[in-house]
């Protein structure tokens, strides 16, 4: 059994909290500098040039790339030879947001009742967890902030077998066309396909913390994902909605086995500014 | 496409001069207000109370900035999603708000009162934070401190760049401009 002290996780959140924030992942980065190559509209161009303008100015003058510092949304594989002392995974986790949400100046954006009073918790906790463990001594945690605008921007549908890829193809790049400018494009769109009601939407958001631009492992997933991501570029909705070519930097899809009766899909937008970090300890 | 330099609080003849798609560069004092703020506003233009500021001509601008660090006039400071305010900007129109800033689709009625009150909405890059809080000089809160990010701020600009969305004849850069690029 490996010995690790809650500590070792609330630095490495604390950290990420603040570099995901103000330092925007190198993915994001080349895919923006590609994207105004193939960006035709004058105005989208603009816009593109003021992302990528404003990431340098973020990184070197350390302030958040977006006033939006996002909901802290983690998930952890925690290696089974891997025992916890100080407290536990979650207690950790959230001493981390905590400490990295302040230190880094960042706003804290989350209200304790969703409904009713809307207080301010005050230092961005709680935080999204989801656990998987896995074999192994190592404990690797992936975290993303993630924005409201585009998290608005997100919806699941109960398809059945019988939609086919067609149904997919459409729930997504209809549901992208309706978004429009809100989530902020270029976009980049998760997609979940299988599993249940609850499994597809964790599985959308998963997609966004792949690399962007890295296809999907399976081909024939690859493929769908170049063939969404055409369409969606078609739309013409370009960079923050003023029309253009992109729309989108990527679509990533992930998936899980189905019941013979469903086809369930969800979709899970984020804005350009895809922030995501993981640290393995 | 030369940006055209405007000055707020905006007079009615500049206002008529702008057009869906103009890129300007906004100089002056514009104030801050997102949700929390406009539901506060709302609740006194009801009951007809005096507000904590006077909209005739005004900018609004809506963000919900980070905390600034020493040294900082804001944090980073990019607009927020315009569709929530939907439901008071008539009203804010109504009572002399001449123009608001923000990212995203408005509601017809909207677009219907920024015909009828002469004002014009317009987009920043939502999510361009930080080269945005380069541009505000100065930030003071002047109403609903308690509100933190969402209290009402007085910000200094300078060439603070946006984009005309809705204009007061009735245009939507984002109907046009998707239309000239779908395929």
């Amino acid at each position: 059994m490996r010995e690790l002290d809650s500590s070792v996780i609330s630095d490495h959140v604390a950290r990420m909290c603040q570099d995901a924030n103000i330092y925007l992942g190198e993915d994001v980065f080349k895919a923006l500098q590609s994207s105004l190559e193939k960006e035709e509209s004058a105005i989208g161009k603009e816009v593109l040039r003021q992302l990528i303008e404003n990431a340098e100015i973020a990184g070197s003058e350390q302030i958040p790339i977006c006033q939006d510092t996002g909901f802290a949304v983690f998930f952890v594989e925690w290696g089974q030879e891997v025992h916890l002392n100080g407290g536990t995974l979650e207690e950790a986790i959230h001493a981390g947001v905590r400490r990295g949400y302040q230190e880094g100046y960042l706003r804290k954006s989350i209200v304790d009742d969703p409904l009713y009073k809307r207080k301010n918790t005050g230092d961005n906790t709680p935080a999204i967890i989801y656990t998987e463990l896995v074999s192994g001594d190592k404990v690797r945690i992936s975290f993303a902030p993630k924005g409201g605008g585009s998290e608005n921007m997100s919806a699941v549908k109960m398809l059945t077998p019988s939609d086919g890829e067609d149904g997919v193809v459409d729930f997504v790049v209809n549901h992208v066309k309706a978004a429009g400018p809100n989530p902020c494009p270029p976009i980049v769109v998760g997609v979940g396909i299988g599993g249940t009601f609850d499994r597809v939407a964790v599985l959308a958001k998963k997609a966004l913390f792949r690399a962007v631009g890295q296809p999907h492992p399976d081909g024939a997933f690859a493929a769908l994902e170049k063939k969404i991501l055409d369409k969606v570029n078609d739309l013409g909705v370009g960079p923050q909605g003023f029309g253009g070519r992109v729309t989108a930097l990527a679509v990533h899809i992930e998936t899980f086995p189905s019941h013979i009766a469903s086809l369930a899909a969800a979709v899970n937008i984020n804005c350009h500014a895809s922030r995501h970090l993981e640290c393995e300890i | 496409m030369e940006p055209k330099r405007i000055q707020a609080p905006l007079s009615d003849d500049v206002i008529m001069s702008l057009k869906a798609g103009d890129n300007v560069l906004i100089n002056g004092v514009i104030f801050t207000a997102r949700d929390a703020a406009h539901k506060k506003l709302a609740e006194l233009m009801a009951t007809g109370e005096p507000l904590p500021l006077d909209l005739q001509g005004q900018f609004i601008y809506y963000v919900g900035p980070t905390p600034a660090r020493p040294g900082q006039a804001i944090g980073s400071a990019g607009p927020t999603t315009s569709g929530r305010m939907d439901a008071y900007t008539p009203g804010m129109l109504e009572n002399g708000m001449k123009a608001c800033i923000g990212k995203g689709f408005r509601s017809a009625a909207v677009r219907e009162a920024l015909q009828k009150y002469k004002g014009v909405y317009l987009a920043s890059v939502g999510g361009a934070g930080a080269l945005l809080s380069k541009r505000v000089k100065k930030s003071e809160v002047v109403a609903y401190p308690e509100l933190g990010a969402e209290a009402i701020h007085r910000l200094e600009v300078e060439d603070f760049p946006a984009t005309v969305i809705n204009d007061a004849y009735g245009n939507d850069l984002y109907q046009e401009g998707v239309k000239a690029y779908a395929r």
